[in-house]
């Protein structure tokens, strides 16, 4: 399955850069002009090290939406159908990541769906697409 | 905290998408459908959670009215049970009776119902006069006819007058139609009814999950305890089930009209459809307690893997899981229909839940049943449950502890219509008779109604469902049983009354209340009869230890019953409130009342009404309704204190054998609560002691908690009670109780 991660030996949580990622996720994909929006976030430690919050497609959302609105697509990325989601936001309670992401304009939630849209700009190069196997369903 | 992972090689190997279907017949039934009556009118969602109009059906005469919603409504009745009780009132008459055609059935969901983001909010109330106990009874249900009621535009239906043939009522709140349509040919039981009208009102396999039906089955029509089944559409089992109105005999009163199904179609469901006045409340609100769950579920009740079941080893454990038709409080077989057994036997690896949002996800289904018995014999078939009160009430409490016959039991309550809570009790007391000599063969028409025999317990329902043989007998319930075996001259008054198990007319749940006086007054101090809904204090008193005084456990049977009918004037599930709480809950002050979960129902109703209001609002708001369902009891003359009298093995031990199975217990509390010494006195002096003393102090209960509630010690709300509440706004409600004071 497609998944996007962040190599922190090269990111350096934002402290050089203007997170182009999260804005380019967020203009790009969100189509807002608000990077706290955007499906991944850039977190800086005070000790020097950061964390990326972002999802891995590791499926447990899918497992706990009650209407099927999350699935996998063929490139194994889980993929919310705004159409049949009711917006009960469990998929946001029950991520142990914390990657599925709501805000105050929007009924349904949203997170990465790995597309790579902020790889192209990271000037560092710390992010990347990389194909991993599909981790087994876990009931939760 | 960690998020339990559930080990799939734990659950049996059962494929929970193969059942029998019964969509065969369906094109014939909707041809023999006949439209009655249409008409058109325009959906609407609901503003601030209440769409401000309320139904209105006679199915006799077929008028289809429209009503609004009040202010007055809103300020005093909320929802709900208190729309129910509104609406009933002023459609009775004090000597209205259950089977009279002004009798009404009310559904309601209350303005929080049908909220996606938390959990247990698709709850219905439902509200009638009760064939069993002649006054209002009330019974709240999940799936998703409330919901989908309120969002096709209503936030009430009232059921009035009775049909001359078999009815359906169709709202369509995608197209704006009501029809009222004459169902010759629909089936029966509920589980072959609701699928297919589900799969008859439904316009493609999409719309599915906006279709609900309300049904019920066979024994409804010959029984005094029929229940109403409202369906969910489970999308991964692609099947039909039912969350149940359960309590009183509401099935009944739907067959008595002669009404068939009700179905609403509503529009697909959206996450801001009761258009809230503070979403974002709501939605940080909700995803704060599923974290919750997430976290401490796994390590607290299991409520996901388990459902309720989860506390039938603990009731066993605590000597509070009813036995023998309550005589004990556990048994050397419980372990084979407890929680580990459940937790196989109920799918896992699919979604549970009867409303949308709900992370708690209760409503385990157990798939795959093959059935032994009765006119589906040889069906595969998903159950719903078992919930505790099935496992206890069908199997402990019968002695049956063989969990395929359980299922069996539960399968056929559902589908023919009445409630598993009652019927466990009912048959718990036919097979302590059977024992005692009062029935015998001859008097139950050769059924062998020794503990548990659980087909011939079976066969006692499936004559029920037949309108025949004592299984009419039986479904007339406890008190009427009792009645007529008394009449019948089959055994002592006394006992026969001692261990019938039934206040107000109502059986009772299945919790061992004896050594508990929290729970003997949570069960018989109720509005509607000893339904644990009202004040489930057992746990918190027996095992919890968070009532230890007098006085702790009489201000708990304010508290907790107001607490807890606020519930249902909004459309909130109960169990969601303490099944789980929050990992500091025990360092909190008033650790019982789940203080940070009480903040979330105020935010949670504030949010969406706008009214803003304060924990001790929320109690206010109880109160009202509260105080008014008990005036109500006392206008269809009942409602006193005579009406709240416990049977005695509710409160102590009746029989020798019951007082010497726990022989060291009794001894001591004779030396340490009584200050008495039970040395040299036989075992029926030293019942009396306590028959004595459990009495007394029961009595003591009743009036401390009366002077709590601010009633009479006849149990009447006094004046300055209804003035204080603002009921005296209503002077039909002054007018009944002056009588009394």
């Amino acid at each position: 399955m497609r998944q996007l991660v962040i190599d922190f030996q090269k990111c350096d949580a934002g402290r050089n850069c203007n997170h182009e990622c999260e804005m380019e996720c967020a203009i790009k994909v969100f189509k807002v002009d608000d990077p706290a929006q955007a499906a991944l976030q850039i977190k800086a430690y005070e000790d020097g090290g950061g964390k990326a919050v972002l999802c891995d497609q590791c499926g447990d959302c899918v497992v706990v939406c009650p209407t099927e609105a999350l699935k996998r697509n063929k490139l194994g990325v889980v993929m919310i159908d705004k159409k049949i989601c009711v917006g009960c936001y469990m998929c946001i309670g029950f991520c142990e990541k914390e990657a599925f992401m709501r805000n105050s304009d929007w009924i349904t939630p949203h997170k990465c769906t790995s597309c790579g849209i902020c790889v192209k700009v990271c000037p560092h190069g710390a992010l990347s697409i990389v194909e991993v196997p599909e981790p087994a369903v876990r009931i939760i | 905290m960690s998020q339990l992972v559930f080990d799939p090689s734990k659950v049996m190997d059962i494929d929970y998408t193969q059942r029998t279907e019964y969509l065969d017949g369906l094109e014939a039934i909707r041809a023999a459908h006949k439209v009655l009556k249409e008409i058109a009118y325009t959906p609407s969602l609901p503003d601030k959670g209440y769409t401000n109009r309320t139904l209105y059906v006679n199915v006799d005469s077929l008028e289809i009215t429209e009503k609004p919603v009040t202010r007055q409504m809103k300020e005093v009745f909320i929802g709900g049970r208190g729309f129910g009780l509104y609406h009933l009132w002023n459609a009775v008459k004090p000597t209205t009776r259950w089977n009279d055609p002004e009798n009404e059935i009310v559904i309601s969901p209350g303005p929080v119902a049908g909220m996606t983001q938390y959990a247990g909010t698709g709850k219905s109330l439902v509200v009638s006069l009760s064939p069993q106990t002649d006054i209002p009874i009330d019974s709240n249900v999940g799936g998703f006819y409330g919901p989908l009621l309120k969002f096709s535009g209503f936030d009430a239906l009232e059921l009035q007058g009775k049909s001359d043939r078999d009815i359906i009522l169709f709202i369509d709140g995608q197209k704006g139609i009501i029809r009222i349509e004459e169902a010759p040919t629909d089936p029966v039981d509920s589980h072959v009814l609701a699928e297919i009208l589900t799969h008859m009102y439904a316009e493609n396999e999409a719309d599915l999950p906006n279709v609900s039906v309300v049904s019920t089955g066979a024994a409804a029509e010959h029984s005094l305890i029929g229940m109403l089944n409202f369906s969910f559409y489970d999308r991964r089992r692609k099947c039909v089930r039912f969350k149940q109105a359960g309590r009183g005999g509401i099935g009944t009163v739907f067959r008595d009209k002669r009404i068939r199904a009700l179905v609403v179609r509503g529009p697909k469901v959206a996450g801001d459809m009761n258009h809230p006045v503070d979403p974002e409340t709501i939605a940080k609100t909700g995803i704060k307690y599923h974290k919750e769950i997430r976290e401490n579920d796994g390590s607290q009740c299991m409520m996901r893997r388990n459902g309720t079941a989860h506390i039938v080893e603990i009731m066993d454990a605590y000597d509070l899981l009813p036995v023998h038709n309550f005589q004990y409080g556990s048994h050397p077989d419980t372990h084979k229909i407890d929680s580990s057994y459940w937790q196989q036997r109920c799918t896992q690896h699919t979604v549970d839940g009867c409303w949308y949002g709900c992370s708690m996800a209760c409503a385990k289904g157990a798939d795959g049943l093959v059935l032994k018995t009765g006119p589906y014999k040889g069906d595969t078939v998903t159950v719903d449950g078992p919930e505790y009160e099935n496992a206890a009430g069908l199997g402990s409490n019968c002695g049956v502890f063989d969990p395929d016959y359980l299922l069996e039991l539960n399968f056929y309550c559902d589908t023919y219509g009445i409630c598993t809570i009652t019927y466990g009790t009912l048959c718990a007391f036919v097979m302590e008779c059977y024992q005692r000599g009062i029935l015998n063969k001859e008097r139950t028409g050769g059924l062998d109604m020794t503990w548990g025999n659980a087909e011939a317990d079976l066969e006692m329902m499936h004559q029920m469902a037949r309108g025949e043989g004592f299984g009419k007998i039986a479904g007339m319930g406890v008190k009427k049983m009792k009645e007529l075996f008394i009449a019948n001259g089959w055994g002592d008054p006394q006992l026969i009354n001692d261990i019938g198990m039934e206040n107000k007319g109502l059986e009772y749940s299945q919790y061992l209340s004896k050594e508990s006086l929290a729970q003997q007054g949570g069960y018989a101090l109720t509005n509607k009869g000893p339904q644990h809904d009202e004040a489930w204090l057992i746990f918190m008193d027996m095992v919890n230890k968070q009532l230890p005084t007098f006085e702790d456990k009489a201000e708990a049977l304010y508290y907790f019953p107001l607490f807890r009918t606020w519930f249902g004037l909004n459309g909130f599930c109960k169990l969601p409130w303490n099944d789980v709480v929050p990992s500091n809950n025990s360092s909190q002050p008033e650790a019982h009342k789940v203080p940070e979960h009480v903040q979330n129902y105020v935010d949670l109703f504030s949010a969406t009404t706008g009214v803003k209001i304060t924990k001790e609002d929320l109690i206010v708001q109880s109160a009202k309704v509260y105080n008014f369902q008990r005036v109500f009891n006392i206008r269809m003359g009942k409602g006193l204190r005579e009406h709240d009298a416990a049977p005695y093995r509710s409160m102590g031990p009746v029989t020798k054998e019951e007082y010497e199975s726990r022989a060291e217990r009794y001894d001591q509390q004779i030396i340490t609560e009584m200050g008495l010494d039970p040395v040299g006195k036989t075992t029926e002096e030293k019942m009396a002691m306590h028959r004595k003393w459990r009495t007394g102090r029961f009595s003591q209960l009743m009036d401390s908690v009366y002077t709590r509630r601010g009633w009479t010690l006849d149990g009447v709300p006094t004046l300055e009670r209804l003035k204080e509440l603002g009921l005296d706004a209503f002077p039909e409600v002054v007018d009944v109780v002056k009588q009394y004071l």
